[in-house]
């Protein structure tokens, strides 16, 4: 294997990786700017990489073929829509504690899927081996440029989706009246309600993105990586996910920047042993990386918190 | 101007709220072109009253009328839409937005539907500030520009969303002198401009010098609407209040003695690098109360805060009695002797969720008797609580009710009593009377002048210039940080205290 | 003790006992609806735990670990701090007392355990107390700083395991000796060799620690202080940061002692991780069902100890796949944490209260 290859292969991986993240961190970011806090994105996770493993294989059960991958996509997105529904009404119409109730979402996502997997799977932990994933598509032309042809355009069509996403969300965020309103909403509710902005309602939009694309990134670690879901298919992905929102500064273009290096993080561990500097990290350390990074980054930016300012406070606009 | 019909008529508002009558059939004509003060003690009703007005409560009984047609205003939305605007007591601006986007949120300029079209946005903005000559800068963030500034774009957002009846909510309260007559100037040019305005105000001042019109409310039904021209302050005061007040404390001539407080050169940066303290020098003696005078911000909660410990200075020293407690911890200060009021009396000055026993023994709980080898002793702690709560006529149904649900008056008088207690050589009183009712606020003064006539140095802290005035034996005026002079009480008067407070510096000498 | 009796009013235990009852219809309902019998499961689940001496013994092997991680919890919830970090808190008392069990040698039976236990405990308090540190000193969001550390525990956990406790070709450690041990060998004898171990006798009486500390002590005056009002504490002249670090270390402390506790009282070895074990996330569950209070969460520890391992005998029984239980679980605190829900079921109850006594 030459080195180009390699390289070009990391950085494939790298992306594939990713995708995950990218989709889960801007989905945190669409909640967090609305001023609800998300830590129930690794159950949204584990929802969508559900949805997406059942509802693909019933598809290929069905005759479907290469549609089926893209009916998981579809399920999923129902699926984190609906799970996320239950944090909305939990922590914004009943203002519950958006921590407790991130948490409730995580302990359902690992007892319900498990659940309905034994269900239809006849007591197995996990579900069938799904014979149709996701396939790669080559950009013409552009995939034969060596290395980053197939680094970057060699991929799955959700890594482009995930690209394309950030470049929508940061142009939602930052360019669209909706943007302006659900930053302020997370910013200052009675501000954007005394100007007759609907605070609860923006904030269910920010959670219910939050969940389609948490849902997403989810399905596409089932769709790519594993091509099954288990109980272990999702296990801290969620968590990197808002590491890298945070890391990046809840900006859509930051947040993208972090989740690429953490799947480079993932993702050099499989190249472990070909370059002589890596061969003597534990492997335990490199997965340790994204998170004892956070910890810095957090300590580090001290004082010039760019989180929303109302972040984790439900909105009561008061009695008297 | 009676013969038109009123822009806005409240007929027989009634606003109920769990176990009190907020408003009680409460009738008021807005016309067109005129400014009308609504007066009111704290707690009177008017907040609620004009939260009515801007959709945010529904009323119980009554109705609203806005130029001769019934109209239910539910939302803030609806209210927007009949061409009322509120400038809130408490800005409602995103602080990281420029003050373009804080204008045109919820009403934004869009193109093809969905894009925010940021130039035709501060385009229009700037026409409005010209119109009106309100000199805002569209570019900058909130974040930035001054609260006189901010004041403003509250006022634009009213304008920009198409109000022609504006409700003003105490604004003056975090405005410097100037601000203050920059503000009148821009409410007569709103007028003038066919605009009227509603005033919410407890300062007779302000509407002897601009109102119309002036309607009385008190606990919850207006007692009088008077023609401004017609009336005096002592009459508007006395509707307000309910008897005859003189707004002047009892006090006999003070009797100063030993220095207990002196400050030399205290400094303070803020986080920003910039001076909040600028080598502040004043002394308080045992025997006197010194007022400090100053608008907000010039660096009265940094001095308290260096004072009493709670926050470090760079430079300076502080002597009680002689002794340097200079950046010394805030129990420290405590045990050599100072007692403290704290402007906020919910922030620092109460744990709420603390039974009036706990909070009773704030300061103390770690001293004998009532903390025995570690342990609490409650009866010890429950004896202490009742006896104050009994001297100082707190109204608490029980020693066990949780501070919370007391009003503020009582609040505060268990923070003085806890204070004085404490047999202090030095009290430091920040704005004691603030939200209080003027019996409240009587209680208050007379008990300063008290702690004074028994030989305790007693610093007061206060934005209000009549406190200032009444209460104090000698007054320092604090600006940018500095003492830039002292006078006599009965030797100034507003304008002077206004000038020396807005920087003009006149007397050469520190307090 | 009127205290007590005080924050077990009707009230206040009404919103928990409710929040359970609707959990476990949530649980029924989907039991329902994939075809399973509700009530067959549920006793199934019930006469597991108390059908024998073995399986109840387990059930409070079970609940012991729960005690633990939810007083952690509730332990910083009322110094105003969500340790959501319990779980990585375990996870390094646990690598901590395996690693004193298999390294230390020569000490006395007793005293070998106690410096087990005393490392899982300190090991635990350390780590909450790192998250303490940053939350007083830089003013770091203690909630996303424990969930960073919870997985840097576990990946750290199997770092320690992996490369210095390893059993050769196993997934796990050594088996630590047997002086460390802390199991009860009796007892377990009468419970037909459950893993009974002191652990539990530990737990209740660190309850009790936990009751007194909180209220009855001059320390938990300021804990509590700090919890409800930081700005209030500073100016009563409290050290707030020292206080915050504190609390933070007792809650680890208390996290850290239930992961020795699982070591040395039952498995005797640590597995390699595959992932995260859960006793942490469960604390939280268990703290939020007790009402943050020491008592109310020895309740609560139980109920869930039990529903947890009785949902082992509820699939032999009855076929139900046993992650119905961390359904219910997750269900209960969604409730809790919702109490308007609650609130709102318990209307009708409240209305006819009210005609009562109008009549």
């Amino acid at each position: 294997m030459d080195w180009m290859t390699t390289i070009g292969q990391l950085i494939n991986t790298t992306l594939v990786f990713s995708t995950a993240l990218i989709f889960a961190a801007i989905g945190g970011i669409f909640s967090e700017r609305s001023g609800v806090t998300n830590i129930g994105i690794e159950g949204l996770m584990t929802f969508g990489a559900f949805a997406a493993g059942v509802a693909s294989f019933y598809a290929e059960d069905a005759g479907m073929g290469a549609a089926s991958p893209y009916i998981g996509l579809l399920a999923a997105l129902v699926m984190g829509i609906i799970a996320s529904l239950i944090h909305a009404v939990a922590s914004i119409t009943f203002k519950a504690d958006q921590v407790i109730s991130g948490v409730v979402i995580n302990f359902l996502a690992a007892g319900s899927t498990l659940y309905m997997v034994k269900l239809l799977f006849d007591g197995a932990g996990e579900t069938t081996l799904l014979k149709e994933g996701l396939t790669k598509w080559p950009v013409p032309l552009l995939s034969k440029i060596p290395i980053i042809g197939e680094g970057i355009f060699n991929n799955y069509p959700t890594t482009y989706l995930a690209i394309i996403l950030v470049l929508v969300a940061f142009y939602v965020l930052y360019k669209t009246s909706f943007g302006l309103r659900l930053r302020a909403v997370g910013e200052h509710p009675s501000a954007a309600d005394t100007v007759g902005i609907k605070v609860l309602r923006m904030r269910y939009i920010g959670v219910i993105l939050s969940g389609a694309l948490a849902a997403l990134g989810g399905a596409t670690i089932t769709l790519t990586t594993t091509n099954t879901f288990s109980h272990n298919t999702i296990s801290g992905q969620g968590f990197i996910a808002i590491a890298a929102m945070i890391f990046g500064k809840w900006n859509p273009l930051g947040a993208f920047g972090a989740a690429v290096f953490f799947g480079f993080s993932q993702a050099i561990g499989n190249y472990f042993q070909l370059f002589a500097w890596s061969k003597d990290i534990p492997q335990e350390f490199i997965y340790m990386l994204p998170y004892v990074l956070t910890v810095v980054v957090l300590v580090a930016a001290v004082g010039k918190s760019s989180a929303p300012a109302a972040l984790g406070e439900p909105y009561d606009p008061g009695k008297r | 101007m009676d013969a038109a019909t009123p822009v806005v008529e409240l007929k027989q508002i009634t606003k109920r709220f769990p176990g009190i009558v907020a408003n009680d059939s409460i009738s008021l004509k807005l016309h067109k072109g005129e400014i009308h003060a609504l007066l009111g003690e704290n707690g009177a009703g008017k907040s609620t009253l004009m939260n009515i007005v801007f959709g945010l409560y529904q009323p119980d009984e009554g109705s609203i009328e806005v130029n001769g047609t019934p109209v239910t205003i539910d939302s803030p939305n609806k209210a927007i839409e009949l061409g009322i605007g509120m400038v809130h007591q408490h800005f409602k601006l995103v602080q990281p937005f420029t003050v373009t986007e804080n204008i045109v949120l919820g009403m934004e300029p869009k193109k093809m539907g969905v894009h925010l079209d940021y130039k035709t946005s501060v385009a229009k903005i700037k026409k409005l500030s010209d119109q009106y000559g309100l000199k805002v800068n569209p570019n900058a963030k909130i974040q930035d520009i001054s609260v006189g500034m901010q004041q403003r774009v509250e006022i634009l957002k009213t304008l920009y969303r198409g109000a022609d009846i504006l409700i003003f909510d105490e604004p003056t309260a975090v405005l410097t002198p100037q601000e203050i007559s920059e503000l009148m100037g821009i409410m007569k040019r709103l007028v003038e401009e066919g605009k009227s305005i509603i005033l919410i105000t407890h300062k007779l001042k302000e509407i002897m010098q601009i109102s119309d019109t002036v309607t009385i409310i008190r606990r919850g039904k207006v007692i009088d609407t008077l023609k401004t021209e017609e009336t005096n302050p002592n009459e508007l005061a006395e509707k307000m209040v309910g008897r005859s007040v003189s707004f002047k404390v009892d006090k006999k001539p003070a009797t100063p003695k030993e220095t207990v407080l002196e400050v030399k050169g205290l400094t303070s940066k803020n986080k920003d690098g910039i001076a909040v303290l600028n080598s502040l020098n004043l002394k308080v003696r045992a025997g006197e109360i010194l007022g400090i005078a100053g608008v907000d911000g010039n660096g009265q909660s940094e001095l308290i805060e260096a004072l009493t410990g709670l926050s470090h200075v760079e430079n300076g020293i502080i002597e009680l009695n002689g002794k340097d407690i200079t950046n010394k911890s805030p129990r420290h200060i405590t045990e050599s002797g100072v007692s403290h009021i704290p402007e906020d009396r919910h922030k620092h000055g109460l744990v709420l969720d603390f039974s009036m026993s706990e909070n009773m023994v704030l300061e103390t709980y770690y001293q004998a008797p009532y903390n025995r080898g570690g342990f609490l002793n409650k009866s010890a702690i429950d004896k202490q609580a009742t006896r104050l709560i009994e001297q100082f006529d707190v109204r608490t149904p029980s020693i066990e009710t949780k501070a919370r649900s007391l009003s503020g008056g009582n609040q505060q008088k268990a923070i003085i009593a806890r204070e004085i207690d404490k047999n202090p050589d030095l009290l430091i009183a920040a704005q004691p009377t603030r939200g209080l009712d003027v019996g409240a606020i009587e209680f208050v003064q007379k008990q300063l002048v008290a702690q004074r006539d028994q030989g305790k140095a007693v610093l007061l802290i206060s934005f209000e210039l009549d406190e200032i005035i009444n209460v104090s034996d000698r007054i320092a005026v604090i600006y940018e940080g500095q003492i830039v002079g002292e006078v006599l009480p009965e030797e100034t008067n507003d304008q002077e205290l206004g000038l020396m407070m807005a920087g003009s510096k006149i007397a050469g000498g520190t307090a | 003790m009127s205290k007590v009796f005080k924050i077990f009013s009707v009230n206040s235990l009404l919103v928990p006992l409710v929040a359970i009852v609707l959990g476990l219809i949530v649980g029924a309902i989907i039991m329902l609806i994939g075809g399973y019998d509700p009530l067959l499961a549920y006793s199934s689940l019930f006469s597991t735990v108390f059908g024998n001496v073995y399986d109840f013994g387990e059930a409070i092997r079970e609940i012991t670990p729960l005690i633990m991680t939810g007083l952690a919890v509730a332990f910083a919830f009322r110094a105003g701090l969500f340790n959501i970090g319990a779980e990585g808190q375990y996870i390094m008392g646990m690598t901590a007392a395996t690693a004193v069990g298999i390294k230390l040698t020569g000490l006395p039976i007793v005293v070998h355990a106690l410096v087990a236990i005393i490392a899982g405990g300190l090991a635990g308090g350390i780590w909450a107390g790192i998250t303490g540190y940053l939350k007083a000193k830089r003013g770091v969001n203690e909630v996303i700083i424990s969930i960073m550390l919870n997985w840097t525990a576990l990946y750290l956990g199997n770092y320690i395991v992996n490369n210095f406790l390893l059993q050769k070709g196993q997934q796990k450690s050594e088996e630590i000796k047997d002086t460390a041990s802390i199991s009860i060998g009796w007892l377990s004898e009468a419970f037909d060799n459950a893993r009974m171990h002191w652990g539990t006798v530990i737990a209740i009486l660190a309850a009790v620690f936990f009751f007194i500390y909180m209220w009855k002590s001059k320390q938990g005056y300021e804990l509590r202080a700090v919890g409800h009002n930081g700005d209030a504490a500073k100016y009563a002249g409290m050290n707030v940061k020292k206080n915050i670090v504190k609390a933070m270390f007792i809650s680890g402390v208390f996290a850290g002692l239930g992961g020795a506790f699982q070591v040395l009282g039952v498995f005797h070895y640590q597995a390699v991780f595959t992932g995260s074990p859960g006793i942490g996330f469960d604390g939280i569950a268990v703290a939020l069902i007790g009402m943050n209070h020491p008592f109310g969460i020895l309740l609560s520890a139980s109920l869930f100890g039990i529903l947890t391992y009785g949902s082992a005998g509820m699939s032999f029984g009855a076929d139900v796949p046993p992650e119905i239980i961390r359904i219910v679980i997750g269900s209960i605190i969604f409730f809790i944490a919702a109490q308007g829900i609650v609130r709102w079921v318990l209307k009708p109850l409240y209305l006819k209260r009210k005609k009562e006594k109008v009549l």
